[in-house]
């Protein structure tokens, strides 16, 4: 079984993120960058299969030279080989674009399954694995919180706000994994030593047959025209208890959309 | 040249373990210092990171890295608590480090790849209700009798004696007399359950409340011959000869106080107000975490340096003691202004610094005093 794992690098959310003025794009420079956490999921959902069913783990990348450290950490995991997709002319592009680059470079890639986080924190656009699936032309089964694979096919439990769907498709598929599950390992020394000899292939536009202008921010089918901070917090609503404190509590809920 | 950095492989282990300390030790290791309890879980989980066999090569089990990135690992597990810390220390130092250095091919088989995984855990019985450092002071017998050693005597503050992971302990005791007069101490493997071995309950202490430290006593307990570590006679010198890069580790578990103690106060001072804005504002704060952030910055030099001299293979033993000495007082000082940040907070054992203050002191004592420190370096430096 090939499996390959949508991996990308993210600001961490945990510390201040910010936009880079000159072009309104992600500073990345200035942020403590890490591994999306539900690709952390994905990755480890990916070893599990393959500790089943064999075969081999390869984590797929489309970033900048910085995100080798991404890879870096999943290899530790215990993945078995990396593809880095790195090029400037990729800069700014949108998740429509990006799909692009990452159907093509899995393309040139072995897969029989292909996982993803539901979400990356950044732009939590949660819309990559269907515009995977959309362009390879293969099944997509997105938000599991469960993951078996038999008989050529794979099942998930789709969690929902009221429990869940059981689905399921033929493989090739590509699957999207909430943080529900499994626990992600922690690399262990030996994984990280290890990760040193484990292969990474880079790749470009031009290796993957794209043109650079498919891609970039210039030719985005979105982009960010304008941003500032968040307003600082009003001063809050007090309110006196005449008598009619519930009733004025009650009124508060209900002109918030609480109630 | 000149060059700190850690190679990606240390900085990646560092990241790891920061993360493993914040996620999984830190929301619980409250609650098992209240309650004197070792958490076998964690420690457990601990083992499973390779934490155990960080410097041993993996013909024996090991992870296949250095005694540097052991201090390193060290250092992120006390950054966050000292119990959890020391159990790795011990665990790897005084339980396997002897084995490995001194024992024979089979007990390395036998022994090593448990302890590397964390699976058992090992102890080291030198310590006696009547001495530490003084080897003469030794009262603890071993005789030979039909191919094993009957032992009798008793040892005192011993780390990771008496958990459910405990698998042996190595003890000290006299096995005759030199041609000098002097006692001959040899090192002698002895496994949990053996009769006669009894593990004591674990004592009450000021600090380190989730490791376990406990009493034990030997009354004809027999093992077989073989289970002598090294030369007969030796124990005591070997013990010496790994005491020095024990305190690398002790002096890195100490940066890791230190530097918890900057972390928890930079936290603290960014949210608690008063007289209308955060305590940051105020300078006499700033100065005070200023100047544990120097303290714990210069220490953590100080070990590096010491490390760096033994990892090249050069005389270490003056960089030690001055990396264990300053650290550990570091470290105290650190707690010290790390509880007065935090004001009556800190007086409270739910704060991270109270825990910190409790556990500095024992630094200052364990792998030899500071004054011990202060003799060895006057004496490196060819005085007294």
């Amino acid at each position: 079984m090939n499996i390959v794992v949508l991996v990308k690098q993210v600001p961490d959310s945990g510390s201040e993120r910010k936009l880079d003025p000159a072009d309104n794009t992600v500073a990345r420079a200035s942020a403590d960058n890490v591994i999306n956490e539900m690709d952390e999921y994905a990755i480890e959902e990916a070893l599990l299969v393959r500790d089943r069913e064999g075969g081999e783990v390869t984590v797929l990348t489309v970033g900048p030279d910085s995100a080798t450290d991404a890879i870096r950490k999943a290899l530790s995991m215990g993945a078995d080989k990396a593809v880095h997709v790195v090029d400037d002319a990729i800069h700014g592009s949108c998740a429509v674009q990006t799909s692009g680059v990452i159907a093509a470079a899995l393309q040139q890639l072995e897969y029989d399954l292909v996982l993803c986080g539901a979400e990356a924190t950044d732009a939590q656009l949660s819309v990559m694995p269907a515009l995977v699936a959309e362009r390879l032309n293969i099944p997509q089964l997105s938000g599991a919180r469960k993951l078996t694979v038999e008989g050529g096919m794979a099942k998930i439990e789709r969690q929902t706000d009221g429990g869940y769907w059981a689905v399921e498709a033929p493989l090739p598929a590509i699957v999207s994994t909430w943080d529900t599950i499994n626990e992600p390992r922690y690399p262990s020394f030996k994984g990280i030593m290890a990760a040193k000899k484990k292969p990474v292939e880079t790749k470009t536009l031009a290796d993957l047959g794209l043109d650079a202008g498919s891609v970039g921010l210039a030719n985005a089918t979105s982009k960010v025209l304008d941003f500032a901070g968040r307003p600082p917090k009003g001063e809050g609503v007090k309110v006196v208890d005449e008598g009619d404190g519930a009733q004025k509590f009650v009124d508060f809920l209900a002109s918030q959309k609480i109630v | 040249m000149l060059d700190y950095r850690l190679s990606d492989e240390t900085e990646s282990l560092r990241t790891t373990v920061r993360e493993f300390a914040q996620e999984v030790i830190a929301p619980q290791i409250g609650e098992f210092y209240e309650r004197d309890e070792f958490p076998t879980q964690i420690v457990r989980q601990m083992g499973e990171l390779g934490l155990f066999g960080l410097p041993f090569p993996e013909e024996y089990g090991g992870a296949g890295g250095t005694y540097f990135d052991l201090c390193v690992a060290l250092e992120e597990l006390a950054r966050v608590d000292s119990s959890m810390a020391i159990t790795v220390e011990a665990g790897v130092s005084l339980g396997a480090m002897p084995i490995f250095r001194f024992g024979t091919e089979e007990q390395k088989q036998e022994w090593l790849p448990r302890l590397c995984t964390g699976e058992a855990l090992g102890a080291f019985g030198l310590t006696e209700p009547g001495g530490g450092s003084d080897a003469g002071a030794t009262r603890t017998t071993a005789r030979l009798e039909d191919g094993h050693w009957v032992i009798n005597g008793s040892k005192a503050f011993i780390t990771n004696s008496g958990t459910d992971l405990t698998q042996l302990v190595i003890v000290t005791a006299v096995t005759g007399t030199r041609p000098d007069g002097g006692k001959e101490i040899s090192a002698i493997i002895v496994p949990s359950g053996t009769p006669g071995f009894v593990v004591g309950q674990r004592y009450s202490k000021v600090g380190w409340n989730a490791s376990d430290t406990r009493e034990l006593s030997f009354t004809d307990v027999r093992v077989p011959e073989e289970n002598l570590v090294g030369e007969r006679g030796r124990g005591y010198a070997q013990f010496l000869s790994i005491l020095d890069e024990g305190r690398i580790a002790i002096s890195a578990l100490s940066v890791g106080l230190a530097q918890g103690c900057v972390d928890e106060s930079v936290k603290y001072a960014g949210e608690r107000e008063a007289f209308g804005q955060v305590i940051g504002k105020n300078q006499a704060i700033q100065f005070m975490i200023a100047d544990m952030e120097v303290r714990a910055s210069t220490a953590r030099l100080a070990y590096y340096r010491a490390a760096e001299k033994m990892l090249r293979g050069e005389p270490f033993k003056r960089e030690a003691s001055i990396a264990k000495l300053y650290s550990s007082e570091v470290a105290m000082d650190n707690a010290r202004y790390a509880t007065q940040v935090h004001g009556g907070y800190g007086f409270m054992n739910d704060f991270p610094v109270g825990r910190f203050y409790r556990d500095a002191k024992i630094l200052e004592i364990g792998e030899g005093t500071s004054e011990v420190q202060r003799m060895l370096i006057a004496r490196d430096l060819g005085i007294g």
